[in-house]
């Protein structure tokens, strides 16, 4: 093959991600067209009606919305405090010994359990507690979903955030012991400023996963069509109200679940391109 | 010859990295107060890690052990707190490495902001001029105290690394290497400045460069595969060694 | 400095350090909980039947539970569904996936092979539901129904970022004195990186793949939307079609089919964490 037709079969191939891009974007905000042009894109936005009656369809996205982001961000605020440890753990306090490297194992076979299980699992297990616990009386709802999310977010923050503090110079670590600093002053005061960038790219990025998961949370937030008006009441996810109605939804409410989906899409490309902008730039400097 | 009381005493220090290998062996060796006492050898003889060993550096990595006793002002820093230690034991390293996420300002302060100490405005301010000046940086830096340290040319960052760790006001500076990632002309610079320094302060250089210790130190070691050799007055030691390893690696003929 | 600050420092120090410890051991809990869980409650499940035979109807299992005999059939269906869409879903994105990645690694500063590769990154963060709404409307909608085509096509759509970065990664980090001898010797480009480059790069290549399959094998929402299931063992790929984790979604809507849940579970998790672990395992001994 001549390196003309070569390089004329790689570009081809690589014409497929444009195509299928595009042919996402496109066929999103087609089929979600009808569904905007009926209530109007910030109607739809803002409105919180979730009505399938014939004759008195009403559809608004802001229950979803707002399920989506109390899951993530309560999945965060839980992640953190599991997260942050794992990462000094494997990138600074046991860096390169056996006990890193089984922990390390560990967090990559939870990043490989399907999602599905996750939700059998919260459903089965962590649901049952958190009714024995009196928490909420039926178990499911956004505190349970954030919780199973949470654990699935873990790895992924762990492990970015592990590369940033692996990558602070030993220079700068040694410097600050000569000046007398305990271990967790240097971590403190040197790892952390100056991870930090990387660290916090590393939790939008996970941000990124978990506005999206699809399954955990339908299995646990309990499905309601309305406002959780706390953690413990329940609710639904943009992720969440498409898995439960789009088998079964037609004409304008398709168009509506579509038109969450192209919402999902936008918000979840916007969150993982600054995360990816971010963390670019934290490793550069 | 008047008898001073050593400031530092290596007691048969010695420091291995596993039970086979020896990086250090045995060495004994008092150090007087306010002298610049240069340690030469050869790369691998075990030079900087002495030196690291008398500010407890090995305690952070496992598998390095030392043995035998470190004094200093006769307590034996081997059985003290590492962190109480390093703040009366300053160190320099080879390459000069200002925390990036600090101004100029709080980079001198550093010392104090990792060990938890509070001090006041007027404090602050006397620490950064006394030491900023001690070190020569004070006239070039004074404008631009709030920017970041790394912004400074190598010699102006090593100066800071300097001055970093004189604010703790230690007993002992030990330095590594401090210039050979500097040009001639700030090399030049912090050789003055180590002429000035010890009149406050005793320092230990490791050095590659010989030039530079007949310059600036007023005894010397020669180290050579992790034994002392030769431990003695600078000028002597040049002009008449009493070794043979020390003349070849004097006379060029080693390392 | 006072002695009881620095011991106050000390013990701060130490506090530090347990509690990293502590938390980072605590993520191990929910770990082996989940594992645990799924194995005591599907062990007694797995039995030969239960691979060859298909899911029970409903109305079965229910008189199954009422005679209190256990539920009779197991997940034929939806392993052969699995590995009928995997498959295609494979063949199509490993050579695609390949030859875009070889594009990303030959053009790192063309300004095209930029935006192929944040389009890549793009299609990697896409939620799977999403993925699930597009093949609905690419392929199930024209096709007039749910198949095993359009649920194949939804984890190519998955797959395909995942070989190209792996591919564009491997490719990277080869010695460029590589490819420069394969070139001196008079090869061509195609040449040069079919006889050196990805022989090369096999190891590495070979792991992504086997990592974008343990990544998409256990996704539902995708396929809930395209493949749909079904309750017989199919191999027609223009029918609506099964998969494991759509049995599991299955059995977890229906109080009749629940006791078949867990060995259900075991089969994915334990198929997923082997292929996780071999690929690691793999990608350690090939770096040495």
């Amino acid at each position: 093959m001549s390196d003309k037709l070569y390089k004329a079969l790689l570009f081809l191939t690589a014409l497929i991600m444009p195509i299928v891009c595009g042919g996402v974007v496109y066929a999103l905000v087609t089929d979600a067209y009808d569904a905007f042009e009926h209530f109007g894109f910030f109607k739809f936005l803002t409105s919180s009606d979730w009505n399938y009656t014939q004759g008195a369809e009403q559809y608004g996205a802001l229950p979803f919305i707002t399920g989506t982001l109390m899951t993530t961000l309560l999945a965060l605020v839980f992640c953190i405090p599991f997260s942050l440890p794992v990462a000094l753990f494997v990138g600074e306090y046991f860096k390169g010994t056996k006990a890193a490297s089984v922990l390390g194992t560990i967090t990559d076979l939870l990043a490989g359990i399907p999602s599905i299980i996750y939700g059998l699992w919260g459903f089965y297990t962590l649901r049952p507690l958190i009714m024995a616990l009196n928490i909420s009386p039926q178990g499911s709802g956004i505190l349970t979903a954030s919780m199973v999310l949470a654990i699935m977010i873990v790895p992924y923050a762990a492990s970015l955030s592990t590369e940033f503090i692996k990558m602070v110079p030993n220079d700068l670590k040694e410097g600050a012991y000569s000046l007398g600093a305990t271990r967790a002053e240097v971590v403190r005061k040197i790892i952390f400023p100056v991870a930090g960038s990387g660290i916090f790219s590393s939790y939008v990025l996970a941000i990124g996963r978990a506005l999206g998961e699809t399954m955990t949370v339908t299995m646990l937030i309990g499905n309601t069509n309305n406002i959780p008006d706390s953690i413990t009441s329940t609710g639904n996810s943009m992720a969440s109200i498409i898995a439960n109605q789009f088998g079964e939804a037609d004409d304008l409410r398709l168009s509506s679940l579509i038109a969450i989906g192209l919402i999902l899409f936008l918000i979840t490309a916007i969150i993982n391109m600054i995360g990816k902008m971010m963390i670019k730039r934290a490793r550069i400097s | 010859m008047e008898s001073v009381k050593p400031i530092l005493e290596f007691r048969k220090t010695c420091v291995s990295y596993t039970k086979q290998t020896m990086a250090v062996k045995y060495v004994s060796a008092a150090i007087e107060k306010n002298t610049i006492t240069a340690i030469m050898g050869p790369s691998g003889c075990g030079k900087s890690t002495l030196l690291r060993a008398a500010n407890l550096m090995h305690n952070l990595y496992q598998n390095i052990r030392v043995d035998g006793e470190i004094l200093l002002n006769g307590e034996n820093i081997l059985s003290m707190e590492p962190i109480d230690v390093r703040r009366r034991v300053g160190m320099v390293f080879q390459r000069p490495a200002p925390f990036p996420t600090m101004s100029i300002y709080d980079n001198v302060l550093s010392g104090f902001a990792l060990n938890g100490i509070k001090l006041s405005k007027a404090e602050k301010d006397a620490t950064v001029e006394r030491c900023l000046k001690s070190v020569a940086l004070w006239d070039e830096v004074k404008d631009v105290l709030n920017k970041k340290g790394t912004f400074l040319s190598g010699g102006q960052q090593q100066r800071l690394c300097i001055a970093r760790a004189l604010a703790m006001k230690p007993d002992v500076l030990l330095m590594d290497e401090p210039t050979s990632a500097l040009d001639p002309i700030a090399t030049k610079h912090i050789e003055e400045l180590l002429l000035e320094l010890q009149k406050e302060v005793t320092i230990l250089i490791v050095t590659h460069n010989m030039g530079q210790a007949k310059r600036i130190s007023s005894k010397s070691m020669f180290m050579y595969l992790g034994e002392l050799v030769e431990y003695g007055d600078t000028e002597a030691m040049f002009s008449n060694p009493a070794d043979e390893r020390t003349r070849a690696y004097l006379t060029g003929k080693m390392g | 400095m006072t002695t009881t600050k620095i011991k106050s420092r000390l013990a701060k120090d130490k506090l530090m350090l347990w509690s990293i410890c502590l938390f980072a051991a605590l993520t191990a809990v929910p770990l082996l909980a989940i594992l645990g869980e799924v194995l005591l409650r599907g062990y007694d499940q797995l039995s030969w039947q239960f691979f060859t035979e298909p899911t029970p109807t409903a109305y079965k299992a229910m008189k199954a539970i009422e005679a209190g005999e256990p539920i009779p059939g197991g997940i034929a269906n939806g392993i052969v569904g699995t590995m009928i869409m995997l498959g295609m879903a494979v063949v199509f994105a490993v050579p695609t996936g390949i030859l875009c990645g070889a594009y990303l690694a030959e053009n790192t500063k063309n300004r095209f092979a930029r935006i192929v590769s944040y389009l890549t990154d793009l299609l990697q963060g896409t939620p799977s539901v999403i993925i699930g709404i597009i093949t609905y409307i690419w392929v199930v909608v024209p096709m007039k129904g749910y198949s095993a085509i359009a649920g194949s096509v939804a984890l190519f759509i998955m797959m395909l970022p995942l070989i190209i970065r792996s591919t564009e990664e491997t490719l990277k980090i080869l010695p460029a004195s590589l490819k420069e001898a394969g070139l001196a010797l008079g090869g061509n480009k195609a040449r040069v990186m079919l006889k050196v480059q990805l022989p090369a790069a096999f190891g590495g290549i070979f792991t992504g793949v086997l990592l974008a399959i343990s990544r998409v094998i256990g996704e539902t929402a995708p396929l809930m939307f395209t493949a749909l299931g079904c309750s017989l063992v199919r191999w027609s790929i223009d029918k609506p079609i099964s998969a494991v984790p759509l049995l599991i979604w299955e059995f977890f809507n229906d109080p009749n089919l629940q006791e078949l849940i867990w060995g259900a579970s075991l089969f994915l998790l334990l198929f997923v964490l082997t292929l996780n672990l071999t690929a690691k395992y793999l990608a350690k001994k090939w770096n040495q």
